[in-house]
């Protein structure tokens, strides 16, 4: 059974399909890349699989059950993580404490009134270490809004690590960093790889086909092709669609 | 960290200032100024309470002396009914021991249930939602002829407890300063808790929290319940203080004022509101009895003031005093 | 029930009604367009009375003092404007509140410094001060049906004005879409002062016509601003239409609630209960209608229409 499964989804804004009876799978541990130009609704996508956009019609199946109707928070108590195009970090509060507070998610209810948040060992510990994994360990205690862009991305992988999700939802880890910082996400991304299913939606054509495992090609809400990079390269549908255009 | 140095120097010279002053004002028969000192300190209360929701929440609540009314009301109409009769028999009492508990379960249920259909709402329509629910609560005591409608209501005897005398006016001063200390502490906790850590987190990013898997809605409503049920006891404090209560301290611009001191001192700072709270009232008070006809038109370099403040000081006083300390 | 009472009350919804518009018109493209709360709405509606108040004295016609007292009370908020609002469009709904509750203690001081402490009658002119027999032995004040007509025609010159003149256009587009009226090259300061100072104007002559009534007086707008606010949301921010239809719904069902409403809550409750409540209840009534529009219909009753 595939992890994710999407079935004939459709989404509308104002008579504009963002969304055209899309359908697609991720595999236990595989990773699924989305790649597509500009508007071809490939955040509407992430939106409606993260609980913050509701499908039109079709459906969203999770592990087999129906998820496409659920709120946002539920989602990610089922093991679904996503990242933001935009990042999208609490800008006031420290690198640590934005690491925690995704921790601190998987653990229940936070209706914990006495003891003060940054004195919990287990999660100051691990937010540590996941900010090591991604190279941040150092700036634990700054506030995130003094961090570089590419600082950003990374935490933003940081958070999505620390759900444990099973599906991280990616949304283009690489916008705006230069090169030598997608090299370092690439590298990022390769580590993590196999231990979570990943849907990657991403504009870096270099860093898809060094990456996935299987690659789709949105065009106007709607998948063309889906198949191994190889594949892609060959489709001739895509070229014309797609990578002609770059 | 310089930042907490030069907080935790602003808290300390305020609350030493707070501890030995009012003492020196009955020693040299100032007693005004303690009664200025005691006005200030229950409204630092209620300030604190409403900076749990609006600096830390980022939820600007347009209705918060509604609770205050509340908490005040649950001191008069027990006192008011135990003098003249009438009403539940359980009800007419001065007992401090129903009347606190009263004070901050009534404004907690008032803030679960108003808070329930407020937080359903987004920026400007919550602040004009919870405006809209203090509104009510405004009018509904002015039709209620039995407790003075429009008029108000005298308390004729102030709640009693065992360990505090009110119509000592020093004795009531420590009980509301202690509060006051117990109530920062509270709030202090609350907010670096792990609650208090989403709370701030939903302030910061509400739909990054919600994709992490947080009910942002049940924290905040929370919070607001919380928030609530301080301010219904510092209504309490209130009642006791005035003896004379009315509909009036629910209305619209009271809530305005109540707000205005969280930002002057600086929201989501934990003493800011008590910062906010001393220059607001020592302000008022010396604005007011500028020799004549100055004193009259007070208001006038007050709103100045606030609309200073609101354009050029931002982050408020805190912010702006430590921000020199460091340089 | 007591036919002629009931249309006298039914009148005095509407004259409410068409008052409340005049205020939260102006409120409502404020907020609409410059998404910008300003509680000191309120205090230019007790500007305008006093300025026509102290015009009608020094003219010695209420009706000229009300020609010269709309462009003074535009031009107060013309300043206002360009002094207070402006640097506020980029703050906060908190910051805009706050500051706007600053102006209200300005405004309201400076009226108390100019006009003094007590509230200012305006008399009227003779051929207003009557009264009208209509059928059926009804008796109104002559002045009332002037505030109505007053009302209605600046009602109806506001509909020309937003939907058939390029200001108008340029307003509406403003309210739906900001960005797209900037991109158009509009001088769009201008335009943000020009509505200002219309909304001023219009909240001002609502002043006016009330102000022979119940006289000028310090602080009186502070209630009517919050009942103007209660209209645009309920109406829906932003929406002419809505501040329109909400204001008369609002005006009708508080002047109605407070005669009515006892009688008909003692159809399903004892007139002792019914007695007891109503008063309460008629006073909450248009909070009760506001907080169930926003938990229930947030964007309002009839919301601008998106594009």
């Amino acid at each position: 059974m595939a992890l994710l499964e999407i079935r004939n989804l459709n989404k509308s804004y104002g008579g504009i399909k963002a969304t055209d009876d899309l359908s697609l799978t991720v595999e236990p541990g595989e990773l699924h890349a989305i790649i597509g130009p500009n508007g071809a609704g490939k955040t509407t996508l992430i939106s409606q699989l993260s609980g913050l956009a509701r499908p039109d019609t079709g459906s969203i199946l999770y592990k087999g059950r129906d998820i496409s109707s659920g709120a946002a928070h539920r989602r990610a108590h089922l093991g679904i993580a996503r990242s933001f195009q935009i990042t999208s970090l609490i800008m006031e509060m420290t690198v640590a404490d934005n690491v925690a507070l995704a921790l601190q998610a998987r653990e229940g209810h936070s209706f914990r009134f006495i003891r003060p948040a940054r004195k919990v060992r287990h999660l100051r510990d691990r937010a540590l270490e996941l900010l090591a994994q991604v190279g941040l360990e150092d700036k634990a205690d700054r506030p995130t809004h003094a961090l570089s862009h590419g600082e950003h991305r990374h935490m933003e992988i940081a958070i999505a690590l620390a759900a444990e999700a099973e599906l991280m939802l990616l949304d283009e880890p690489m916008a705006g960093l230069g090169t030598e910082e997608s090299g370092q996400m690439v590298e990022l991304l390769r580590g993590i790889k196999g231990r979570h299913a990943i849907l990657l939606i991403e504009h870096d054509m270099d860093a898809v086909f060094a990456l996935a495992d299987r690659i789709s090609v949105l065009v106007y809400g709607h998948i063309i092709a889906t198949g191994s990079p190889d594949e892609i390269r060959g489709n001739e549908a895509v070229q014309h669609a797609y990578l002609g255009e770059e | 960290m310089t930042m907490l140095r030069g907080r935790g120097w602003i808290t300390a010279i305020i609350m030493i200032l707070l501890a030995v002053l009012p003492p020196i004002f009955v020693a040299t028969g100032n007693a005004f100024w303690l009664d200025l000192a005691t006005r200030l300190v229950i409204l630092a209360i209620a300030a604190v309470s409403l900076n749990l929701i609006l600096g830390y929440g980022g939820l600007v609540s347009f209705g918060h002396a509604a609770l205050l009314g509340i908490g005040a009301y649950a001191v008069g109409i027990p006192a008011h009914h135990w003098l003249y009769g009438g009403g539940p028999e359980w009800l007419q009492t001065t007992s401090g021991w129903l009347q606190f508990p009263l004070a901050i379960l009534a404004a907690a249920l008032f803030a679960l249930v108003t808070g329930a259909i407020c937080l359903r709402t987004r920026g400007v329509y919550f602040i004009m939602i919870t405006m809209a629910f203090a509104q009510m609560m405004y009018y509904l005591i002015v039709s209620i002829e039995e407790y003075g409608g429009d008029d108000g209501l005298v308390i004729d005897q102030r709640s009693e407890l065992p360990f505090v005398d009110f119509s000592d006016p020093l004795q009531q001063y420590f009980f509301c300063f202690v509060s006051l200390v117990i109530v920062l502490l509270l709030v202090r906790m609350i907010v670096n808790s792990r609650f208090g850590m989403v709370l701030q987190g939903a302030k910061g990013n509400e739909e990054r929290m919600r994709t992490l898997g947080y009910n942002v809605y049940a924290y905040r409503l929370t919070a607001y319940v919380i928030s609530g049920a301080m301010c219904g006891f510092a209504g309490a404090l209130l009642g006791n203080f005035t003896t004379f209560i009315s509909p009036e301290m629910m209305d619209w611009q009271r809530s305005g004022e109540l707000m205005f001191m969280v930002i002057l001192g600086g929201a989501s700072t934990t003493v800011g509101p008590v910062l906010g709270a001393v220059v607001f009232i020592v302000l008022e008070h010396l604005l007011s009895s500028l020799p004549e006809p100055l004193g009259v038109y007070w208001h006038l370099p007050f709103g100045l003031l606030l609309i200073i403040v609101v354009l050029f000081v931002r982050g408020g006083l805190t912010t702006l005093l430590t921000r020199r300390g460091d340089r | 029930m007591d036919t002629s009472l009931f249309i006298i009350q039914l009148l005095n919804g509407i004259q409410l009604g068409l008052l409340l518009f005049l205020v939260a018109s102006g409120l409502t493209l404020v907020f609409g367009i410059l998404d910008f709360v300003n509680l000191a709405h309120g205090a230019l509606y007790m500007v305008g009375a006093f300025i026509c108040a102290s015009l009608t004295y020094a003219t010695g016609s209420f009706i000229l003092a009300v020609i010269i007292a709309l462009p003074l009370t535009a031009a107060v908020g013309f300043v206002i404007e360009r002094l207070v609002a402006r640097p506020l469009y980029a703050r906060n709904h908190l910051d805009q509140v706050l500051a706007t509750f600053g102006l209200i203690l300005v405004l309201d001081t400076a009226a108390h410094l100019i006009w003094g402490p007590q509230g200012m009658a305006v008399p009227l002119p003779e051929f207003l001060q009557g009264q009208i027999s209509l059928s059926g032995g009804l008796v109104l004040p002559t002045f009332r049906l002037v505030i109505i007509f007053t009302g209605l025609a600046a009602a109806g010159g506001l509909f020309w004005l937003v939907n058939y003149t390029r200001l108008g256009m340029l307003i509406r587009a403003g309210a739906s879409n900001r960005t797209m009226v900037s991109a158009l090259g509009i001088n769009i300061q201008l335009l943000f002062s020009l509505v200002f100072a219309l909304g001023a104007a219009l909240a001002g002559l609502a002043g006016m016509l009330i102000a022979p009534i119940t006289e000028a007086s310090i602080g009186m707008g502070n209630s009517i601003i919050i009942t103007a606010f209660v209209v645009i949301i309920v109406g829906g921010i932003g929406s002419m239409k809505g501040a329109f239809l909400a204001a008369l719904m609002i005006g009708l069902i508080d002047t109605l609630g407070r005669s009515y409403l006892d009688e008909i809550f003692s159809l399903v409750m004892s007139p002792v209960a019914a007695e007891n409540s109503a008063p309460a209840i008629s006073a909450m009534l248009i909070y009760i209608i506001m907080a169930a529009v926003l938990a229930f219909r947030p964007q309002g009753l009839f919301p601008p229409k998106v594009r």
